[in-house]
């Protein structure tokens, strides 16, 4: 019995290569991203699998798959891909179009992690790991993971309480709401 | 050689002995480095996942700081390093990155400042002949896997000073200090980077795969430029050698029978700035090599010691802490 596949025009596809800035319909599904993705063991969907859910206009699927959170940005697909399609930047697109969109994200730690660590950058200007990883741990409620880490991280000086600020931080918070702006579908 | 420097937030606090290092390294051959006034962070993986125009704005707004200055820009983390380039590259290559740019920081940035990460400096800036004029202490006896990860050498048309399949320079300069680089695979695979946080078990699993390919190739030690590989494969060693036992989003179990027989033992990973400054006969303790979790002290027991009136091996070196 063959699976049936709709295709819907949605312009699921042409949205993607418009924010990657990346001809993902060139993909004719070589696998190259994938045999060299550090991460493929623990996806859902493979990097070309994700590119071919991109194709059939699978908003659904891709944008609510783990693999665009499992992804580490590690660039090697973008190296090799014979197509020169710019897979970690469509990896970035679905990220956020799945944050814009409301998407039923299956393990928000990713999410949770961008959004405590841009916070400590709008606030200090730089990261202040400290209070960022408490932030994590209040959105994401993991707040026995890494603990263990913590003396070792102190006894090496490699852990501060207090932030270190960078200067003229109004131009910075300015700089935050303009890129929001920018941002508006 | 004059350069502005972005040290980047992880050289301020899970970094520091790289921060430490990198000066230390640059003061004694003679690189002059400025920090750039008031630099903000570079958004990192955060903000390309999140935003694309904050993901050019916060390094562009660095950039123009350095423009300020009227020098290149030199960088150690190669995150940051990676982010600055990406946003150069960007702005230079499509008109409408630049003016969005430039509406989201308030003023012009064209690309006009070069970027370049502290290993590029000292083999292609400085060149390894120079550095071999400087080394005080040969590095005899030692195998070293240099670890290049993911950012130093890909996407080719954005950092480009290395191949980015099977880059040497680090290799290189490891040679030029007396150490032996060893052939293995596993010099640009990814260590799993900020998932170090996210997705700790993804990370212990490549982790282990790195140490244990990289004893497997007979190393004694690693040697990286960048922060997330070297706290992906010191502070979380001992989890990478257990096999990670922690939270997965379904990911298979992080210890994978078939890549490895054993666990892999204590291996120490060092920046490649703390075995140059070595070397070059800085103290360790002014390279903050006492920051690793993994001391470097078990590599005294690996190298013999040089015959008198050869110089001095690593043993010596690391003996005066």
């Amino acid at each position: 019995m063959a699976n049936e596949i709709t295709l819907q025009d949605s312009g699921f596809l042409a949205e993607v290569e418009r924010r990657s800035g990346t001809p993902v319909s060139a993909c004719f599904q070589c696998h190259k991203c994938t045999s060299g993705c550090p991460i493929g063991p623990d996806m859902d969907f493979l990097p070309s699998q994700i590119m071919r859910l991109v194709h059939l206009g699978l908003e659904g699927e891709a944008l609510e798959s783990q693999s665009i959170w499992l992804c580490a940005s590690c660039e090697a697909c973008t190296t090799r891909c014979p197509m020169e399609i710019d897979i970690a930047a469509v990896m970035d697109a679905l990220r956020i179009l799945a944050v814009e969109r409301k998407a039923d994200i299956p393990d928000s730690h990713g999410k949770q992690f961008n959004r405590s660590f841009l916070g400590s950058v709008r606030h200090h200007g730089r990261v202040f790991e400290a209070g960022m990883m408490a932030a994590y741990k209040l959105r994401t409620g993991d707040f026995t993971s890494d603990l263990d880490k913590v003396p070792k991280m102190l006894a090496k000086g490699k852990l501060s309480f207090l932030p270190k600020r960078s200067g003229n931080l109004g131009e910075l918070r300015q700089v935050f709401r303009r890129a929001e702006k920018e941002d508006q579908p | 050689m004059k350069y502005a420097y972005f040290p980047g937030c992880s050289l301020e606090s899970t970094a520091w002995d790289f921060n430490m290092s990198t000066r230390a390294v640059c003061r004694t051959l003679g690189i002059e480095l400025e920090e750039i006034p008031n630099w903000v962070c570079c958004g990192s993986t955060p903000a390309h996942s999140t935003s694309a125009s904050l993901a050019v704005a916060l390094p562009v707004l660095n950039l123009q700081k350095a423009a300020a200055m009227g020098r290149p820009v030199l960088t150690a983390c190669a995150s940051c390093y990676a982010r600055l380039r990406t946003a150069n590259h960007q702005v230079r290559s499509e008109a409408r990155e630049c003016q969005r740019a430039e509406r989201v920081t308030g003023r012009p940035y064209a690309g006009e400042v070069d970027v370049h990460h502290v290993l590029d400096v000292l083999v292609n800036h400085f060149g390894l002949e120079g550095i071999r004029a400087k080394v005080q202490r040969q590095l005899s006896g030692l195998r070293v896997a240099c670890y290049y990860g993911c950012l130093l050498s890909r996407p080719p048309e954005v950092v480009a000073f290395d191949n980015p399949e099977n880059p040497t320079c680090m290799d290189d300069l490891v040679a030029a200090l007396g150490a032996e680089p060893v052939r293995w695979p596993y010099k640009t695979e990814c260590c799993g980077a900020s998932l170090s946080i996210t997705q700790s078990s993804v990370v212990g699993r490549l982790g282990r795969k790195l140490l244990a390919m990289a004893r497997q190739a007979g190393a004694q030690c690693v040697v990286v430029a960048c922060p997330l590989c070297q706290l992906n494969l010191d502070l979380r060693q001992s989890d990478a050698v257990k096999g990670g036992a922690q939270r997965g989003a379904g990911c298979q179990p992080a210890l994978d029978a078939a890549d490895w027989q054993s666990a892999p033992p204590p291996t120490p990973v060092l920046y490649v700035t703390q075995l140059l400054g070595l070397a070059l006969g800085i103290p360790a303790k002014e390279l903050g090599l006492d920051a690793l979790s993994v001391s470097a002290d078990s590599l005294l027991t690996h190298i013999s010691p040089l015959p008198p009136g050869e110089g001095h091996g690593v043993r010596e070196v690391l003996c005066e802490r």
